[in-house]
């Protein structure tokens, strides 16, 4: 009981300080997320206009003419030159908005001359990463603790934002993701690239983003896939291109130490050893029962 | 005209038809009724049955969406929840309830005795309560409820669902067979029992509404039908409609099933927009503004429902000349909506308003509903839906399109006709106090919803990012506060109806139509000579 309270005291401190009050849209890191962000914002003004001006005259209504205050009910019920023109300037406002919006659709199926090609597969409940011209392949899973997900840890920053093994792409590099799925729909979503597409089993899907700015960027699975739906995030870590290289050279180089290890002969107590490696690392996804 | 003068004098004589005499005693009387009225009752006692369970659902998920972290329930319970909350409020809250109030008003409205196929009636909303038992009943089954989402996607429904799914399908196949009824019944109604002189561009707006309504009820159930047992085949009979690997396409599951789901989406609003466009004229003392360009939107509205389906789907890689088609042709929906939204504004405008309960309701929608169509207005900018999409942002668009839309719409129709249907006035004080309560706590809940939307929160997680915590704190206790408010509704209508003072004939100084020319409550026979329409 006094651990439970306690876990509830630690998650609520933890909360509350992490937590911010978020409203808008990122901005994001690329020129497609710039685009679709103000794109966002012009139709939010656009509908923020119209509200002003309806619920304007809405509540004129409500506080002038009122019984109350002894309003008289006027006797006109129709006027067709007001009704065309409430008709007419939504339909031309509404073609001013879809046009830009038509090029940044265009530019977002671009997915032409692509520097460096990344298959995608979404499994329950985990990302699998192919290099297509690097043959590099891993799995990515959530790596937050158990622990923390029911409450008998602090949070850490990155609760069910974290993995195990990121993506990680080049800087100033145009990337198309080919993204499919084995099992159920997943959807593969990087709030601050402005890519979303869902991964179909039997289906590619292309997509692609081009990030100036090396950093880390966090986003989840956004189809319901089943029970841990919640807990398959996707993160991606763009590197300089040297760091990039560097890193597929590491990536490399492990493989070979690995196809080097698997022609060995062990004995039964060099395995034992190493199996129990294996189950420490904790590779067994974390909300499994 | 098919309404025929049988009210003579000498039947009355005769006691062998208790139908002339009122209604049967004994739970008889509810059984085997084909009297519009009772028909009428136990759909919207049906429906907030449904209502309430739905909600205690929503109030799961939101309890364990409190904080971060989890709390109360697994995740796959998390997943069984948000299903059922959707399919029990969708199927069994909003479109029952929009039955009971055709049931009980449209033959009152038209000047008809009842509707035109009443044993039908009967049978329709009998086979309900069933569908319902059946659904609820895989809550207790080996393998959980269905926990695929009210869209139930392909191949998670299909080869990854629960033994529960073929459950569900049977009952999504009773819903679909009581709609399709009740939607013929309505049909044949309007367009056969109308009092002399009630021309079509006379009706009162809900009966307009309903028509359109009723027809689109037509066009998709069986199309609903339809995708439910192409899920029965691949499940039970190894076809492979959905399923890649015998060569099928999980993507034509979702065109299937949004052909049926975006229709469905104005059957749920339809009805209610008819509803405020009555309310609206009573408490402004005049007539409702553009009569015949409230019909014309309506109807354009329904017909492009049929063309905008795909915008459900900008993610799942369409081709691009589609992606640009489903946005223009969603963006025109909000051309025909916004008509309407000026017209209502139109009507109050230099009106004689008072505020009574179900004109608060009304008010409530308008600026409410309109939130929701701006956030939908948003959501059809393909570019940016796919940042939307699957996220908070849109659980708020819809919850402000259909709890302060069509629920509101629903509840300003009860608190409006109730007097009428019980000959007693509902409790003014209880009334508002109950649409503070209601309008603050659904506010306090769906608002914040768009924030963490937009943060990047997707939608049907059980757990969440640390990021997202304080809005989703506030909205769990505005949802407890909406959620607790509805007592006293079911209180009020439950204990006023009953004591509450003698009602008059017209009930509202303002009401206008054919329903307040009968006395409060209304006999249970109406119009069996029918009244004679200027």
């Amino acid at each position: 009981m006094t651990k439970a309270m306690m876990a509830l005291g630690l998650s609520l401190a933890s909360s509350s300080a992490l937590a911010d009050w978020q409203v808008n849209l990122n901005q994001g890191v690329t020129e497609i997320s710039r685009d679709i962000f103000d794109l966002h914002m012009l139709i939010f003004w656009i509908c923020v206009v119209i509200g002003v001006g309806v619920f304007g005259v809405m509540f004129y209504s409500i506080f002038m003419h009122r019984k109350s205050k002894g309003a008289q009910a006027a006797h006109f019920h129709e006027n067709t030159t007001v009704e065309v023109v409430w008709t007419v300037i939504p339909f031309v406002i509404l073609i001013g908005m879809a046009i830009p919006a038509t090029g940044t659709l265009m530019d977002m199926y671009d997915t032409s001359e692509a520097d460096v090609d990344i298959q995608i597969t979404g499994y329950q409940w985990k990302w699998r990463y192919q290099y297509l011209d690097e043959e590099i392949d891993f799995f990515s899973n959530l790596s937050t603790p158990r622990e923390e997900i029911y409450n008998e840890a602090g949070k850490n920053p990155n609760y069910l934002l974290e993995v195990d093994n990121p993506l990680v792409i080049p800087a100033g590099k145009k990337v198309r993701f080919l993204i499919t799925a084995n099992d159920v729909i997943h959807s593969w979503w990087v709030p601050h690239f402005a890519v979303k597409k869902d991964a179909i089993p039997g289906f590619i899907n292309e997509s692609w983003v081009r990030v100036d700015e090396p950093g880390v960027y966090r986003g989840q699975c956004t189809e319901l896939c089943g029970k841990d739906h919640g807990f398959m995030p996707v993160v991606v870590e763009v590197k300089p291109q040297a760091e990039y290289d560097a890193w597929v050279a590491a990536q490399r180089a492990k493989k070979a130490a690995l196809a080097e290890a698997a022609s060995q002969s062990y004995s039964v107590d060099e395995l034992i050893a190493m199996g129990e490696g294996v189950l420490s690392t904790g590779h067994a996804p974390p909300v499994m029962r | 005209m098919a309404t025929v003068d049988i009210d003579l004098p000498h039947v009355k004589d005769h006691d062998h038809d208790p139908h002339h005499h009122g209604p049967a005693k004994g739970i008889g009387r509810w059984l085997f009724t084909t009297n519009h009225k009772d028909i009428g009752s136990m759909y919207l006692i049906f429906s907030l049955c449904m209502f309430l369970i739905g909600g205690l659902m929503a109030l799961i998920i939101r309890a364990e969406l409190f904080q971060p972290g989890l709390q109360l329930v697994e995740p796959e319970f998390f997943n069984q929840m948000t299903t059922m909350h959707g399919l029990i409020m969708v199927f069994g809250a909003v479109m029952p309830a929009f039955v009971g109030l055709a049931n009980w008003m449209i033959p009152m409205m038209i000047g008809a005795p009842d509707m035109a196929l009443p044993r039908m009636n009967n049978w329709s909303f009998w086979i309900l309560p069933f569908a319902f038992l059946i659904l609820l009943s895989s809550l207790f089954m080996e393998g959980g409820a269905p926990n695929f989402g009210w869209t139930f996607y392909a191949p998670l429904s299909t080869t990854y669902g629960p033994p529960s799914t073929t459950y569900f399908i049977f009952g999504v196949h009773i819903m679909g067979i009581s709609s399709i009824m009740g939607a013929i019944n309505i049909i044949a109604t309007i367009l056969n029992l109308r009092a002399p002189g009630m021309t079509l561009m006379k009706m009162p707006l809900f009966v307009w509404t309903w028509l359109i309504t009723a027809f689109l009820l037509i066009a998709v159930m069986p199309v609903l039908a339809g995708v439910v047992t192409m899920m029965l085949m691949d499940i039970h009979f190894g076809t492979s409609f959905f399923n890649a690997a015998g060569g099928g396409d999980p993507v034509l599951f979702q065109h299937i099933f949004w052909f049926f789901g975006h229709p469905e989406v104005y059957i749920m609003i339809l009805p209610a927009f008819g509803i405020i466009s009555e309310i609206i004229p009573t408490f402004a003392r005049k007539r409702l503004f553009g009569y015949p360009s409230m019909v014309y939107a309506v109807a354009s509205i329904a017909l492009l429902s049929f063309i905008v389906w795909a915008h459900h789907m900008f993610t799942v890689g369409m081709p691009l000349v589609g992606e640009v088609f489903f946005m223009f042709a969603t963006m025109l929906i909000a051309v025909p909506t916004g008509v309407k939204v000026f017209n209502w504004v139109a009507t109050m405008f230099r009106g004689s308003m008072t505020f009574e309960t179900p004109m608060l309701f009304a008010l409530a929608f308008v600026v409410l509903f309109t939130i929701g169509g701006f956030s939908g207005l948003m959501l059809a900018i393909a570019p940016v839906d796919f940042q939307y999409h699957d996220t908070y942002f849109v659980v708020a668009h819809f919850h402000y399109v259909l709890v302060p839309g069509a629920v509101f719409g629903i509840m300003a129709g009860v608190y409006y006709w109730l007097p009428k249907w019980t000959g007693h006035v509902l409790n003014e004080s209880l009334g508002k106090f109950h649409f503070w309560m209601s309008f603050v706590g659904v506010n306090i809940t769906f608002f914040p919803m768009h924030f963490v939307g937009l943060a990047g929160m997707p939608r049907r997680i059980p757990d969440y990012a640390l990021q997202f915590a304080d809005f989703n704190s506030i909205a769990s206790v505005g949802a407890f506060i909406f959620g607790l408010s509805q007592l006293i509704f079911v209180y009020n209508i439950i204990h006023n109806a009953r004591v509450g003072e003698k009602a008059t004939a017209q009930v509202w100084d303002g009401a206008h139509g054919l329903e307040w020319t009968v006395p409060s409550p209304a006999p249970y026979h109406t119009f069996s000579t029918p009244p004679k329409v200027d």
